[in-house]
């Protein structure tokens, strides 16, 4: 890659991000601080920042304090704060497009969005989810020892019930065609 | 009664017992399932952190291929995360004309189109509002008296969008569970997360969920779930969740239609009550020897004399003392 390439390449990426830090912001502009978000999540409690605190700095374009906390990740997506804001606002919407913000930054970010990336990517390979191979491209990915073993209970289990499955491969590329096109609309390589 | 069914990935895997039980049930109220032919994934929980377009283009593909294919049925789905993806197909695409034009261009490219007159239902609407209770209660030949179910409702089947239940205080179950003869637990814990996929990406945190639920539940007979990931939550994470919690005590996890099958006769392994992993003692027990109906009381009959539980309807039991984990 040339010198200019990698210019491109990186203004690309930060208008990229620019545009989706502005959506998010457009998000959560009328917030008004209540904090009902805060006080329903059901995993604020493992946050370092609130929810109320996080839109505020959001506001406030502070991207990057944003994407070291851990509180966007800790997202599970059961809509309690999107149904209970006063305000009307998208707030579990806004959680997964800060998912997206972090994953295209890349760097330390990378192994935090790696479980979605890896789903998706087994859904574009195979056309419906293979749940065995998924977990093993995730591990693999993380490249923490670890991290099997604590699901090595439930690979048995899953065994011992006949749930572990190798890869079929009958719907494979079925899904091209998509994911092709919304690579070239996204704008993502 | 017709429907289009899409039983998503889980169920052709991790939760086939959903599906074999859903079918089964279907069949028994008279409802005919086709399958969509060449269903694919509707991208789960995972895809929204991924890609903005690729959350509405993937279930969209199968919304269109149900409107080419099985033109005028609903959408049946059992799986709530199944669900909620399609239904945010069915509310925004049509509304928003940019989002609209992005999803024409990308169908396109595989020869499809979404029109927008299919209409998405998950099983519990359907069983709701689609079958009368009347004719579920008629279908009951193994009442689950003296069970206590305790009715888990997830997140995503009520929120955001209100279709056919109340997002906080959902109450469907209630009708039905009665229906079987078997008692609804009253708690507060029927909408709450279970922490859906932070259970592979932040385990501790969803464990504390899961651990709350169960404590919750812990003087029912079982829990009884819609939702595969629930369901996975619950029953997989337990023994680690009862670590987290001392209040909780191991439950069994079933699937409503399970249970319903259950009710109306089929056999255990008709709803395949072998591959759920958390099947205790004290439900088998209960579901195999029900109490006996409640016989008009005679008047002056001593209160003390009631009927040997072992009168029940009991099949060839597993032997004893090997719980079906």
């Amino acid at each position: 890659m040339s010198q200019t390439e990698v210019k491109d390449t990186k203004t690309k990426k930060a208008d990229l991000e620019a545009r989706a830090l502005a959506d998010i912001q457009d998000m959560v502009a009328a917030c008004m601080q209540c904090g009902t978000c805060t006080a329903s999540c059901p995993n604020s409690f493992a946050m370092d920042y609130t929810p109320r605190q996080m839109w505020r700095m959001i506001i406030f374009g502070m991207l990057d304090e944003v994407l070291k906390s851990k509180t966007f990740w800790l997202c599970s997506a059961c809509y309690t704060c999107t149904l209970r804001c006063p305000r009307g606002l998208p707030l579990t919407r806004a959680m997964a497009a800060l998912k997206r913000l972090a994953a295209l930054r890349g760097g330390e970010q990378r192994k935090k969005a790696a479980f979605y990336k890896e789903f998706i990517n087994n859904v574009h390979k195979y056309g419906r989810v293979q749940e065995t191979g998924l977990m093993f491209s995730y591990f693999t990915t993380m490249m923490d020892p670890f991290l099997p073993l604590s699901y090595a209970p439930l690979g048995l289990k899953m065994l011992g019930k006949g749930k572990l499955h190798p890869p079929s491969g009958a719907h494979k590329g079925k899904l091209d065609a998509i994911f092709d096109k919304v690579k070239q609309m996204e704008g993502t390589t | 009664m017709r429907y289009a069914y899409y039983p998503g990935c889980s169920l052709t895997e991790s939760a086939v017992e959903f599906d074999v039980s859903t079918r089964a049930l279907m069949t028994a109220l008279g409802a005919e399932l086709e399958e969509v032919p060449d269903w694919t994934c509707c991208g789960a929980s995972a895809v929204e952190a991924v890609s903005r377009l690729l959350t509405y283009a993937l279930p969209a593909r199968n919304l269109a291929l149900s409107e080419r294919d099985l033109p005028g049925l609903d959408m049946l789905i059992p799986c709530s995360a199944c669900y909620l993806n399609h239904l945010r197909v069915e509310r925004e695409v049509l509304g928003e004309k940019g989002l609209r034009g992005e999803m024409d261009e990308i169908l396109a490219a595989d020869g499809l189109k979404y029109e927008g007159t299919v209409k998405v239902r998950h099983l519990l609407d359907v069983l709701t509002n689609d079958i009368e209770l009347k004719a579920v209660k008629e279908k009951v030949g193994h009442a689950l008296r003296g069970m206590v179910l305790a009715p888990y409702y997830g997140c995503q089947i009520l929120r955001p969008y209100k279709v056919f239940d109340d997002p906080e205080r959902p109450k469907t179950m209630d009708p039905l569970i009665k229906a079987t003869g078997a008692e609804p637990l009253d708690w507060s814990m029927g909408s709450k997360c279970c922490g859906a996929s932070l259970m592979a990406t932040k385990k501790e945190v969803a464990l504390e969920s899961v651990a709350a639920i169960l404590a919750a539940a812990k003087d029912a007979d079982a829990i009884v779930t819609v939702c595969p990931m629930c369901q996975m939550n619950l029953e997989a994470y337990q023994k680690q969740a009862l670590r987290v919690n001392g209040r909780a005590r191991p439950i069994s996890i079933v699937y409503l239609p399970q249970v319903l099958g259950l009710a109306f006769g089929l056999s255990e392994k008709d709803v395949l009550l072998d591959k759920n992993m958390t099947v205790t003692e004290r439900f088998l027990n209960r579901l195999r020897n029900p109490e006996p109906p409640e016989e008009p009381e005679a008047k002056d009959a001593p209160a003390a004399e009631k009927p040997a539980k072992s009168q029940g309807k009991t099949e060839p039991a597993r032997e004893q003392g090997t719980p079906a984990q």
